[in-house]
């Protein structure tokens, strides 16, 4: 399937905080990082644990600053997010 | 995971015997095939095979290249594999540099490369690590006993989805005379998480 984002790509994590199953880390949301690379294409965790249909799509990992995170420290933070969770940097909701 | 047969694991080990009977009962697993499987990974699986991958990609710059670019297509040079489950999990090296070290973490729960290297430490399953080493890897090493330069930045990898990463490790130095076993046999758990040197 096709990927909405390549690497060098700036994303923004989803702030959405779901009363369901989710594997978005409540550090990254509503952060903005760097895609690294596709990783592989997968069923969202989400549908999945609820029972619905969840077709493979694209897992990406995202790279953070420590400083964008928490607001201190000078390391950075990978974190792998599903495509849904992904908006570009400056578009989308 | 079995350590403690009091505590809250006597309720998650309580559950996973319900969950495997229930699958019995169903015809859905046959327990001496659980049985077989679980000694095969036993037995294949430990960190033994971390040192084996480092100590070739040190000694070898194209197989080291091989390694970080499709770990899993490396794997089978040396005879090993992801495989054991239903499908084969994506493995992710990254590597150490004398400018960058990299730490591995599952903040969300303890994935960790399990069919390749054997069980994680406990420690590596605690909040406290999982939280904590996110937030302030430099300090959280610092408990291990690992000091590393300011000058070297640190890039801590969540495994938060379904690829599972191991760090390669720098070749320490005084090692030019080692053959590729003793080479291997320097590579510790830890080092291959990242909260030790090697």
């Amino acid at each position: 399937m096709a990927e909405r984002f390549s690497p060098g790509d700036r994303v923004r994590t989803s702030r959405d905080d779901p009363p369901h199953h989710t594997r978005v880390p409540r550090y990254i949301r509503g952060a903005v990082g760097t895609v690294v690379e596709h990783q592989g294409d997968h069923p969202l965790p989400d549908d999945r644990s609820r029972g619905r249909p969840a077709p493979p799509q694209p897992v990406y990992t995202v790279r953070f600053a420590a400083a964008d995170l928490f607001g201190a420290g000078r390391h950075h933070v990978t974190v792998d997010v599903w495509e849904a969770h992904l908006q570009p940097e400056s578009g989308g909701q | 995971m079995s350590g403690d047969h009091h505590g809250p694991e006597a309720s998650v080990a309580a559950r996973v015997r319900h969950l495997e009977s229930a699958l019995e009962a169903r015809g859905l697993i046959d327990p001496l095939e659980l049985d077989r499987a679980i000694t095969a990974f036993v037995a294949r699986a430990s960190p033994a095979n971390g040192g084996r991958l480092a100590a070739r990609a040190w000694l070898d710059p194209g197989f080291r290249e091989r390694l970080l670019a499709d770990a899993n297509a490396a794997l089978p040079e040396l005879d090993l594999s992801m495989g054991g489950g239903l499908q084969d999990q994506r493995l992710k090296v990254v590597e150490n540099t004398e400018q960058v070290h990299n730490v591995i973490v599952c903040t969300l729960c303890s994935c960790y490369p399990i069919a390749l290297l054997g069980p994680s430490p406990t420690w590596y399953k605690s909040e406290s690590y999982r939280a904590r080493v996110v937030r302030e890897p430099r300090a959280v090493l610092e408990e291990f006993g690992f000091t590393l330069g300011p000058e070297v930045e640190i890039t801590v990898w969540d495994a938060s989805a379904e690829s599972r990463y191991m760090v390669l490790p720098r070749r320490p130095p005084g090692t030019d005379d080692l053959d590729e076993a003793a080479l291997a046999a320097l590579v510790t758990r830890n080092g291959l998480i990242g909260v030790a040197p090697v």
